[in-house]
């Protein structure tokens, strides 16, 4: 008997689902509940309780300076590193996907392992001795350059995607009317593939903005730490954790990736381009 | 025109004939990428190339590089190592597969790595593209919104989330289920930190679930569905199948990430009592926390290699499946001939 | 305005595989030219040398009197309409046909005026703000041609003009673009694996197969004489009848089961006992219903509704079927016995695969006139009393 033709199975079925959608999202939900209900709460505990009211934590936040300088630095982190990752990435990816290199898939995929490994804390002591040697360290330029060439492997792999997906006849076609390389690429290739340069910035943005090891290590003065690590900082005087500055600063901290998903989903539809090989 | 003797054999010109060669025409073109479209030429593609490689050399490559030197001396963060490392070949590397201490931590990478990445990241991440598959709405929205916020918010946020949330006095969870004083994170410290993992990353697997399942012709499945088939058989008749390749990208990526990954870190700082110290916490409390800066490169060398063979068996079972989609294809029934070429392609 | 002459022109690519076989080729001032053949032929591959999007491994081109060989494609002075079209996505229409002007550095105003006068001329003038997303496949196609006219280039390079599109429109976009490039009078080469595509606008054509031209000529030439058994069953939209057979004396020819007489053109350059192939087109067979003289005869076993006709396929006594164009004052049923009797001045022989002819008579130097663009009017099909098949 088919099971489809039976109405109690099919309805139990449903009901059935219905309740794993339900653990789901409670699953998924319950854990960040602190984080909407404690920034606003006078006297925040550990417990995602409904809050007795207030904003003194922004106030209290507010008047932090490491706090609001942490943030900036993050900024600045993360749009440089956007910035590098985007342009040379893209200029990489479209050299590989138009001129046929000897061994470019092994190379690509050799660089993206490496990437997913030694960004970690694999080597961190050859990072760090590595910038006092080129005199980086304590410099947010050393932190860019880092992070960049640990997430270029991956921005090269998925921009070659959509280069390679790109018709060749665009190019073709603006060479025949005289454009130099140079000027196909800007005039051209640049705004076709924008769906894939602005994915490439915001996921270097999102990883740049959460990460926490090559700042931690590379940063020493206080006033350029990132938020990341600022917010390891926030203890009471008596060595407890300052809850309240700490919910607070993760509100502020979590909304601008948050936002800039929320704008990348509707815009573009958060989903894979065939940025993913399979 | 049984009789016809012309050898060549020329295409209808007929509308279906006209169809297949433009199809022909731009499988050609996406066989060969390498076209130099805008007439770059081989000094400008290394001119484009130059400064992104340079980049990778230097801040990677060569790290890397140095970590396999730095594996090879007994380089110490301080004492007279610090200042004159010597060369102790492969000491360090006899030294750590005789320690029981990175064994057990390899054993906990693994049991990590599957429980959290390969069973429940993947599972729950195809659980949540099939049921979101055809659906729309709002609950279907909250609910991946939800999923995407886990995965984007910043680590140290999220650390501090479910530090919050499995606290022992007052915990979230606690309250839920009315167990004041459960020490989760003293007393199941992996299960704590395979279930943060899953709630964490699932949001990768559904995202790549769902665009691969969105590749899957719905053709195909009425097919099945007309043959008979029940939702199992569905899934494992008609979908698996095609979504293979996109499985094995993803394990491979959630693998490696999960294996190389220090947020437990910020949970449960490999404690209790290193009931949680993966391996690259393992690494980090060797080098950083003992000193002994050469003998954590030289572990940092053996998780490397452990990565290399991932990702080599993936590699080898993803050109199985490319030798295999052509072999086996015959075999298959007509539906499944009539997509098959393109299935490559897209995938 | 110009010619383009191929001189030996190769292309092998990297990894030697032969694309062109040292090709000689003019294309006349002004003419409408197409390059057909199976894909796979080579014949994109010579079109997109002559734009100079390939590199020529060996040979040279020419355009008018200029040795273009060497010369990047913005330097040749040509314009290419790609299959896809290739219109930018992210430009609107009217900035889309500013832009090869923009690459010459023309100023603004200019090109913005330029741009919507050829919009206009084509037809595009109330789209002109559009971008290509916005257009239908017909209104794509003109922008693009409106791109390439833009700046007035010496030859304009068609890849699969009408490919894109679905079949209605395809037919009056042929006409559209016959009628286009007799105004402009620009020398215009076009790719296609249509052959009724190739016949209806082209001046003169070029069959190609395997990197090799199998034949160069007007289309009613090419459509009456193939040279060869390839060119015959790649030509007409019911392929030519090839039939194996074998001359007998005096002045016949035994096929299908049935002796026919010698076709005009072979008749004195035969020998008995001869092994050839009996070409005859469904359309030049007669169709009857009694016995004939001169006749296939057979039983009939498909019959196709072409519209004002039908498509008879015949099962002949010797075991080979032939296909018939038969008028609607018959309606012959399956199962039914008929007979077809060719037009004799249209059958050809072929052996070894070539056309048995008088030398040269097949040969596309014998016959086109080329005095300039629309000479193409004289060769046309218009002296045909047969439909050239569509």
């Amino acid at each position: 008997m088919r099971t489809g033709t039976n109405p109690v199975p099919a309805l139990l079925r449903g009901i059935g689902a219905y309740v794993l959608v339900a653990l789901a999202l409670a699953f998924f939900a319950l854990p960040m509940l602190w984080l909407a209900a404690a920034p606003f709460d006078a006297h925040p505990g550990v417990t995602a309780s409904l809050p007795d009211f207030t904003l003194a934590n922004f106030k209290r936040l507010w008047n932090n300076p490491n706090a609001v300088d942490s943030l900036a630095s993050s900024l600045i982190l993360a749009v440089g590193s956007a910035v590098l990752v985007v342009g040379l990435s893209a200029l990489a990816a479209y050299a590989l996907s138009r001129v046929r290199i000897r061994g470019r898939d092994g190379l690509l995929y050799a660089l993206l392992l490496l990437s997913s490994i030694v960004t970690g804390t694999a080597a961190m002591v050859p990072i760090f001795l590595l910038a006092a040697e080129l005199n980086l360290v304590d410099s947010y330029l050393g932190v860019i350059l880092v992070l960049t060439g640990g997430l270029l492997p991956a921005a090269i792999f998925i921009l070659k995607d959509f280069m390679d997906t790109t018709p060749r006849s665009y190019e073709e076609s603006a060479r025949v009317f005289g454009a130099s390389p140079l000027r196909v690429m800007w005039d051209v290739v640049v705004p076709v593939v924008r769906p894939g340069l602005a994915t490439v910035g915001v996921w270097t943005i999102a990883q740049v903005w959460g990460n926490f090891l090559i700042p931690f290590l590379l940063l020493r003065s206080p006033d350029k730490s990132p938020a990341a690590v600022v917010m390891y900082t926030f203890y009471t005087e008596g060595g407890q954790p300052d809850l309240a500055l700490i919910s607070t600063f993760s509100l502020l901290y979590s909304l601008p990736v948050v936002l800039m998903f929320l704008f990348v989903s509707r815009r573009y539809g958060f989903r894979f381009h065939g940025g993913i090989k399979a | 025109m049984a009789a016809t003797t012309s050898s060549a054999d020329p295409s209808p010109a007929g509308p279906q004939g006209q169809e297949t060669a433009e199809k022909g025409k731009r499988r050609q073109a996406r066989e060969e990428p390498e076209r130099d479209a805008a007439g770059l030429g081989r000094r400008r593609a290394a001119a484009f190339l130059a400064p992104a490689l340079l980049l990778v050399a230097l801040f990677l490559v060569l790290p890397a590089v140095w970590t396999l030197y730095l594996g090879a001396t007994d380089y110490r963060l301080t004492g007279i190592p610090a200042i004159d490392p010597a060369f102790v070949g492969f000491d360090n590397l006899t030294k750590a597969l005789g320690d029981d201490g990175f064994w057990r931590s390899l054993r906990l990478t693994l049991v990590f790595v599957l429980g959290s990445a390969v069973i429940g990241q993947a599972g729950l991440g195809f659980a949540l593209a099939w049921w979101m598959r055809e659906r729309t709405g709002r609950l279907r929205t909250t609910l991946e919104v939800l999923v995407m916020l886990a995965w984007i918010l910043p680590s140290s946020v999220v650390a501090f989330l479910w530090i919050a949330f499995l606290d022992r006095d007052g915990g979230t969870l606690n309250e839920l289920l009315r167990t004041p004083g459960a020490a989760w994170l003293l007393d199941h410290p992996m299960l704590s930190i395979v279930v943060y993992n899953i709630w964490r990353g699932s949001a990768f697997s559904m995202m790549l679930y769902s665009a691969a399942l969105g590749n899957v012709p719905a053709s195909h499945l009425e097919t099945a569905r007309l043959a008979g088939a029940g939702g199992l058989q569905q899934l494992r008749d008609v979908v698996f199948p095609r979504i293979r390749g996109h499985i094995l990208t993803n394990l491979l990526l959630i693998s490696l990430w999960t294996f190389n990954d220090f947020t437990p870190f910020l949970i449960t700082a490999g404690g209790p009592d290193g009931a949680t110290e993966t391996l690259p916490v393992h690494i980090y409390k060797t080098a950083l926390g003992s000193g002994e800066l050469g003998y954590g490169a030289a572990i940092s060398f053996l998780m490397l290699l452990i990565n290399l063979v991932v990702a080599v068996i993936y590699l080898r079972l993803l050109g199985q499946r490319n030798k295999s989609g052509t072999a086996g294809k015959k075999s298959r029934t007509a539906r499944r001939k009539a997509r098959g070429s393109g299935q490559k392609e897209a995938a | 305005m110009a010619d383009i002459t191929l001189n030996r022109l190769a292309k092998v690519y990297p990894g030697g595989v032969r694309a062109l076989h040292d090709l000689d080729l003019t294309v006349r001032d002004g003419e409408f030219f197409a390059l057909l053949g199976p894909s796979g032929c080579g014949k994109s591959t010579l079109l997109r040398t002559i734009a100079g999007l390939e590199a020529a491994s060996g040979g040279t081109v020419h355009i008018g009197d200029r040795d273009v060989t060497a010369l990047q494609p913005g330097e040749r002075d040509i314009a290419m309409v790609f299959q896809d079209y290739a219109l930018f996505p992210h430009m609107t229409v009217e900035e889309n046909i500013a832009y090869p002007l923009k690459v010459k550095k023309v100023g603004r105003a200019e090109r913005a005026a330029k741009a919507r006068r050829t919009a206009e001329e084509l037809g595009l003038g109330p789209l002109v703000e559009r971008r290509p997303g916005q257009l239908s496949g017909g209104q794509q196609q003109r922008a693009a041609l409106a791109r390439a006219m833009a700046c007035r280039p010496r030859v304009f390079l068609f890849d699969e003009p009408l490919s894109n599109l679905d079949a209605r429109m395809r037919l009056e976009a042929r006409t559209f673009l016959k009628k286009l490039q007799r105004e402009l009078g620009v020398t215009t080469v076009f790719v296609t694996h249509d052959q009724a595509e190739a016949l209806a606008m082209a001046d003169r054509l070029a069959v190609m197969e395997s990197g090799e031209l199998r034949q160069v000529g007007t289309p009613t030439e090419v459509f009456r004489r193939p040279a060869s058994t390839f060119v015959a069953s790649f030509i007409g939209s019911t392929p030519m009848n090839l039939v194996d057979g074998e001359v007998t004396a005096p002045g016949a020819v035994r096929v299908a089961g049935g002796e026919l007489p010698l076709p005009d053109a072979a008749a004195s350059l035969t020998e008995a006992g001869e092994k050839v192939v009996y070409g005859i087109r469904p359309e030049y067979l007669r169709w009857s219903d009694v016995p004939a003289e001169g006749a296939v005869a057979g039983t009939v076993s498909v019959v196709e509704n072409l519209g004002s006709a039908q498509l008879v396929t015949l099962e002949c006594d010797g075991g080979v079927s032939v296909q018939v164009v038969v008028s609607e004052d018959h309606e012959p049923e399956p199962g039914n016995r008929g007979w077809a009797v060719p037009r004799n001045d249209r059958a050809l022989l072929y052996r070894d695969g070539d056309l048995v002819a008088e030398h040269g008579t097949t040969d596309a130097t014998v016959s086109g006139p080329a005095e300039g663009p629309g000479n193409g009017v004289g060769d046309g099909p218009a002296d045909d009393a047969e439909p050239v098949p569509s």
